[in-house]
Parts: structure tokens; sequence; C-alpha cells
């Protein structure tokens, strides 16, 4: 189907099928039960998943293919932001012309940085990706944030291009000249697609449980099995080989005679647009751009996203990603009020000591909870969480020890 | 192209789920059927308290987070009523807000505005909450109350102090009790001109961000308006922490005073590195040299040390003050933690009452109604005196304390003493000076 053979079809209706039942997938508890705690199926965290899932994805093109480690990608994910921030208050709160500019932009923006950055290779690609992704945050948070349409102004320039630490944000003053410039009475309009708006949800009670279906979230999803798709083609194609064999040995491939450069380039701005594109998803989602998307810990982050959920496998990148946001959104919030109702039940010594072993795990902790778990995947499951998979699915399927010979059984060959 | 098999139990399938998927319609509550975002129903009600707990302004959130866990206290009627006592408005009955018991959920804002948005996108959107306070960074302030306006839930600012929070990213639903820039100059420059003369030449060391601009314009403005000259003025990069390099050219510069627009860990720093040059040993143009810091807090007088005595500055509020508030806050903050509030903790206590207090007498939790029963309310007792919430900005006007770091310290807690209480009269501005605008109040689904 599309162009895919019988396996990636149903890699493909399968991710299609998680990202359409996400609601009720990531909502297993009732609301008001003790574990409710645990729910992840609300609108933000949802559009975070694909989101992130956009941006992981577009980084595997560059790091699972090419094995080229940028550490710099939030660039482009802020260049992103930046551009579709900027066509909301020029032209209008649709999502798409946004959306095309962000991926326009971040392209732009890769062809530069990709063209010098790849002049070398190894850690000293990423050391030069790294430089110049601090380069745009200093440039976004102070250079660019100057008053520039003078003092005694209050234009569209008076914070500058990116708004500095404040961030980029609508105005009611925004022009916005193909769109309504105030919503209602005199409300900021909310980013949409045709007049649906990015915000709008409906609630589905059944029984206990409240399931949320927001416009914004599966806006964002379906976008993600766009590129998810765009993804897998680009893995199957020619193209995909190449960039594979830049992987495996980028010298032989020049003796060759093969100039591996474009292929190189083309995957960094291939990359950078995915990046631009998720940028231009969380502006849609939430109308703000500020600079520290663009500090190195959120390139860092897509690293990790990467090699958790399995560097160069097809769905490894988006698994990283929910990974990865499920700590940051829900570990983080449960604070030691919220122990202590757990371990109620417990003598009071007890409960104190138990709180105490957990405590550091969680609420601000969760950055060591992340740390103990990427340790434990890099060093027991390489391949990361796709791995995982793997393994426990190969435990299910004893029944069929050895394929390779016809009657099941290893034979010495003579 | 695929084949399509029709079979019996295939099309009963599909049947059945195609009606599934027609009926779920009549399942869809209608969230909007109270007419505003997370409206309560039962017997509690949820308020956001969103706060850094990690990050440069850590130690602020952890007291943030202090007082409003006192202030729910309170509110339910537990503890000793703090403020309740002593508050002008006596709506509040400690029976929670309109009856309903308040509970609270918290989050990490870490100063950053995309992690502060998630985490207040989180408390709307996942616990229900009706109102989102907290935070001690204007950047974050600005953020969230942007997306609790576009949310239709109330943002009561905790510790922001630039101008742009009600002035040009004003909101209709967010609130500011905090001072601002402008009325930090307004209410130093006359102290600095009475104890330091009128003819001085100032250099300004500025943080590289918004705070660090709007706190600049606003010193220079009023210190330059009593006659003062500014011969120079330089930013300084928010992660910096060795400013010697920036200290020197100081030296050479003909200044006689320096400004620190600096804050929290920065200008523990910036002073201490100013300090060890001998800066204010030093005699310029034959006077003595003399520093000054625009926005002192308690936390940052106790990471500074003996670097700060004698330094001029602002704060919203201080724990030594005597009036029958503060000494009832700093009673009840103090029999629950065991040492005195900040004046981050002071604002945020205070906006949580505040906002309850608005319900009550609005009579309802909707945003627009709350919205109308601030504006241009009048209220007393909360310790800053007689304090107007204007109804063109939505911010608090009261008196400034201008303070100075105290020579002999009786305690670790004992670093600032009041020099003067600026009246409310000085510092106030017109609302249209900003520029912004605040739009309508907006409640949500």
């Amino acid at each position: 189907m599309l162009g895919l053979n019988k396996k990636d079809t149903y890699l493909l209706l399968l991710v299609a099928g998680l990202v359409i039942f996400a609601p009720f997938l990531l909502n297993p508890f009732p609301e008001g039960s003790a574990m409710a705690q645990f729910n992840a199926g609300y609108p933000d965290l949802m559009q975070r998943f694909v989101i992130f899932g956009v941006f992981a994805i577009g980084f595997n093109i560059l790091f699972g293919l090419t094995g080229y480690l940028s550490f710099g990608h939030a660039a482009f994910l802020g260049v992103g932001s930046y551009a579709a921030m900027w066509m909301f208050k020029l032209f209008g709160m649709n999502v798409l012309p946004a959306l095309g500019l962000s991926i326009l932009t971040s392209g732009l923006f890769a062809v530069l940085i990709g063209y010098i950055s790849l002049r070398r290779s190894g850690i000293y690609f990423s050391i030069l990706t790294l430089a110049f992704a601090m380069m745009s945050y200093s440039l976004a948070y102070s250079v660019l944030a100057t008053d520039m349409d003078g003092p005694d102004r209050q234009g569209l320039l008076q914070k500058g291009l990116t708004g500095g630490e404040t961030g980029l944000q609508l105005t009611l003053e925004d022009p916005r000249i193909f769109g309504q410039q105030t919503a209602g009475e005199g409300n900021i309009p909310v980013p949409n697609i045709f007049g649906l708006e990015m915000r709008s949800a409906v609630e589905m009670n059944v029984g206990d449980w409240v399931f949320t279906f927001s416009v914004g979230y599966y806006f964002a999803a379906l976008v993600m099995l766009l590129s998810f798709y765009l993804s897998i083609r680009i893995f199957r194609s020619p193209f995909g080989m190449m960039l594979r064999a830049i992987k495996s040995n980028q010298h032989r491939l020049n003796y060759t005679g093969l100039n591996a450069k474009p292929y190189m380039l083309a995957a960094f701005v291939v990359s950078g647009m995915y990046a631009g594109l998720a940028g231009g998803l969380m502006a849609s989602m939430d109308p703000l751009a500020g600079p520290e998307r663009m500090f190195w810990t959120a390139s860092g982050e897509v690293v990790l996203m990467t090699i958790l959920g399995g560097v160069g496998t097809l769905i490894g990148p988006v698994l990283g990603a929910g990974a990865i946001k499920y700590m940051e959104n829900i570990l983080s919030k449960i604070n030691s009020d919220i122990l202590h109702t757990w371990f109620a039940f417990l003598p009071d010594g007890l409960e104190d000591f138990v709180i105490t072993l957990i405590y550091p795990f969680i609420g601000k902790g969760w950055h060591l909870t992340l740390g103990l778990i990427f340790m434990a995947v890099v060093i027991f499951l390489p391949g990361g969480l796709v791995e995982g998979g793997q393994r426990i699915a190969r435990l299910f399927k004893r029944k069929k020890p050895s394929t390779k010979t016809p009657d099941g059984k290893t034979t010495p060959a003579e | 192209m695929s084949k399509m098999n029709l079979t019996r139990r295939g099309v009963l399938q599909t049947g059945a789920v195609a009606g599934a998927g027609l009926a779920l319609p009549t399942y869809l509550s209608a969230a909007s059927h109270a007419g505003f975002t997370n409206a309560p129903t039962g017997g509690t009600v949820t308020l956001g308290f969103n706060v850094p707990q990690s990050g440069p302004y850590a130690d602020e959130g952890a007291d943030e987070l202090r007082a409003y866990e006192l202030a729910v206290e309170h509110l339910n009627g537990e503890g000793d009523g703090g403020l309740l006592n002593t508050f002008s408005s006596k709506a509040l009955k400690g029976n929670g807000i309109l009856g309903k018991k308040v509970e609270y959920v918290t989050g990490d804002t870490q100063t950053k505005s995309d992690a502060a948005r998630a985490s207040a996108r989180s408390m709307i959107e996942k616990d229900g909450a009706i109102m989102v306070t907290g935070g001690s960074s204007s950047g974050v302030a600005v953020a969230v109350q942007a997306l609790c306006q576009e949310a239709g839930v109330i943002f009561m600012a905790g510790l922001t102090h630039s101008n742009d929070t009600t002035g040009k990213d004003k909101k209709a639903n967010g609130f500011r009790h905090f001072f601002n820039s402008y009325m930090t100059g307004a209410a130093l420059a006359p102290v600095l001109a009475n104890n330091y003369g009128t003819d001085r030449k100032a250099y300004h060391l500025t943080a590289d961000y918004n705070w660090g601009y709007t706190t600049e314009e606003a010193v220079r403005t009023s210190t330059e308006a009593m006659g003062w000259e500014t011969v120079g003025t330089v930013l300084t990069p928010l992660t910096q922490t060795d400013f010697s390099s920036y200290i020197t050219p100081v030296l050479q510069s003909d200044a006689d005073v320096l400004v620190l627009n600096h804050y929290g860990g920065n200008m523990v720093n910036s002073l201490t590195n100013a300090v060890q040059f001998g800066l204010r040993d030093r005699i310029a143009n034959g006077k003595n040299f003399e520093i000054v810091v625009p926005l002192y807090s308690r936390l940052m007088a106790k990471g500074a040390g003996a670097n700060v005595k004698g330094i001029f500055g602002s704060t919203n509020w201080h724990w030594s003050l005597t009036d029958e508030g503060s000494k009832q806050f700093v009673q009840s903050f103090g029999t629950k933690y065991g040492f005195p509030p900040s004046q981050a903790a002071h604002t945020c206590y205070v906006q949580a009452l505040l906002y309850a207090d608005a319900v009550e007498r609005a009579g309802s939790f909707n945003p627009c109604a709350v919205g109308e029963a601030l504006k241009d309310f009048e209220f007393d007792g909360m310790g800053n005196g007689p304090t107007l919430y204007r109804g063109e900005d939505h911010q608090c006007f009261k008196d400034v304390l201008v303070v100075k770091g105290k020579e002999n310290p009786t305690s670790e807690f004992d670093l600032l003493e009041i020099v003067e209480v600026t009246p409310v009269s000085q510092v106030t501005y017109d609302a249209s000076i900003f520029g912004g605008d605040l739009g309508t109040c907006n409640p949500g689904a």
C-alpha cells in the first residue's frame, strides 16, 4: 500500500492506530482515582508526544542513517517556531502557511549551517553544530531582541525579531492582513485551520473516565503520520541506501568515485526541515516562541530521544520522544504530598523511610530517573526500546526457532 | 488494487463500529455548560501553583510554595487564619472559597517560558485548575499570563518586576501585586539624591534581558531627572558568573556610582566582584564611590553576605515592617516554618488571598466576574498599607520600600533595614505610558 512493502504498511498502520486511539490508550485510569496521576491523555502532552515525534523522526534521518551526530538541532526547532509566529503576526492565524514558512526558513538555515559544518565529520561536526545552535540562542536571547523600531514607537519590532527572554508573542496590534485581527470582543485570535481552532476539544465521559479529543492533537498527529510515512520512504529509497553507505564507510564511498557531500547536505537539510516543522507545530499549538527552545539542552534532548528509542529504526525515535516527554510531564508532577497519600497505609516510620527512598527520583529529580533508565537502555539494550520490544516479541515466537533451513534443523554442511 | 470481501460478520462489525461512532456525540459532555473553563463541580476547587522548583530561582520558588500552602490552610479555616484576620475585606469565612474546599496542584516552571507554559497547560487541561499563580521571573510571568488569557483562567502573577508584565504585555486575565521597575526608579532616585548628592556620574551594569532593560531605563530616567549623569551602560550575559572583566572598565571611567541591574545569583556575583575590586573604598571625583542595587531581596542579601552593608535598593515588602498585617503574616509563617518569609512568599500569599476574596465577592469563579471584582479594588491590612488594584493595567499601587544593607545584622535574616517608605503617590504613573492593550477578559470554553 502507498508504495510500501507489507511489513512497513503494518508498521504505519500500527503507528496510525496508536496515534488515533491515543486519547483512550493514554488515559487508562478513571478520573479521581489515585492512579489518575499517571494519565497522560490531555491535549498538551499528547501534542508534545507527536510534535517531538516529528522532531526525533527528522533527527533520525540524519543521525540514524548517516551517523552524523548533530548537537545543534534545536536551532532549527527555534527557527521554525519564530517563522510560524511571524506568519501568525503578519498574515493570519491559519496554521498551514505558518508551517510552510517554518519548513522553508529552517531549510534555508540548514543549508547555511550544513554547508559549513559538513566540511568536518565526527566530533568536529558535532561541535560545529553545537556552536551554531548556541550562537542562534544568544542572538535570539538578546541581540535580536533589542528595540528595533526606536524607543518612542510601540510597533511590531518593539521587542526585536525574537522578543528575547519573554519570547515572541501575539499582540492585539499585530496586522494579520489576511485574517481577523482580533477575535470576538478584543481577544487575540487562536491558531486555526480554516476556522477550526487548534485549542478546541470535545470531552467524552464514559463512567468515571474522561477522554479529551483535541483538534490540535489530531492535526499534529496527522502531520506526524505524514512525516513518518515520508521517513519510511526515505529509509527504503536509493537515497536512503546512499546515506547508509556514508555511515558504514565514507572513505570507501569516496574511493568508488562518488561525492558524498551532496547526499549529506540533503540529509541535513531534510532533517532540519523536519525540526522546523516540529517548531512550527509547537507554535501552532501554543503561540509563543522563546529562545530556550534553541538552548543546547534542547538539542541534547532529541539525541537522548533517538538513542533511547533506537537509532536508525523507524519507530524508535517516536517511542523515545514519548518516553522522555512522559517522564518530564508526569514524573516531575509527583510531589511529596502525593507520595504520602500513596503510602499512607504503611506504619509511620516505614512510610517516611519508603518516601525518603523514592523522593530523589520523582518531582524535580525526574532527570535522575531518566538518567538511570538511559544508562540501563544503553548498557542492556543498545538498540533502544525497539530492541527491547523485539526481544519480548522473540520470547513469544519460540515456535519457529530457525527458519533458515527447510526442516528447521541445523545440519552440518558437507 | 485491493479486493473487497463482504462477509456477514464483517458487515456487522463495521456497522457496530460506525454505530458507536455515530452515537459518540451523545456522550460528549458540554464542558461549556457553566460558561467558563474548569468550572468547579463538587465540593472542591483546584488552584495551580506554578513556581520554579529547579534552576536559578529555586530558593524563591520553594518559599513561594510554602506561602501558598499556608494560604490554602488559612482559606480552608485551618491554622491561625493569618492575614484573613487583618485583611480589610471580610468576605472570606475560612470555609474554602464559596464553600468549596481549596485543593492545589504544583508545577515546576524551571524559569523557562516553555516549561512554565507546559506545566500551566497541564494544570489547566489535566488537573482542572481554575486559577494559575506563581513564578519568579518576568519572562515566565509574561508567558504564562498570555497562556491563561488564551485558556480562559485567571493568572495571579508571583514575583515579577519588569514593567512589561502589566505594561506592553498586560492581559485582561492577568493581575500583579508585586511592584515594578518604574516604581523602583521613582522611589529610589530621591533617596539616592538625598544621600549621595545630585551631581553624580552613574555607570550601569545590566543583565542582558528584558527585566534588565526596563530596570536600567527606569533607574536612569529617574536619576537623570535628579541631575545625575549616566556615563556608561554595559549589558552582561545572564549566564555570567564572573564579572571582573566588566568591573575593570568601571575603574577607568570617571563614574562615581555603580548601578547593578542584576537579580538573584547575578547580583550576588557582580556585587562580590565589585567589592573585591575595592570599589567601595574608592574615591572618585572627590566623592566616595557608591554601589546601588535597584531590586533587593533578602535571599540575595544573604548570598552576598557582608558585601551588602550600606547598599541601597528597593523591595516590595520586608518582614521587619511593623504594621498589623506584616506582623500577623510573619507570625503565621514563622510558626509553621521556623523562619521569616521572603518578599516572594509575601506577594504570592497575598495574591492567593486576593483571588479567593474576589471570587467570594463576585459570587462566582467565572474569570470575568473575578476580574471585575479585582478591578479598582482597594484594600488594606495585607502588609503594604492601603493598596489599589488599578483597573487600567491590573497593577497594584502601594507604598514602595527603600532599603539598605544593615551595618550590624543581628541574625541571618536581619540583613536589610528600611530607609524610607515611599508613598504611593510618588510612584504612581499613567497607565498608558508603556503601551500594550488589556484586551477583554476571556472566560474560555
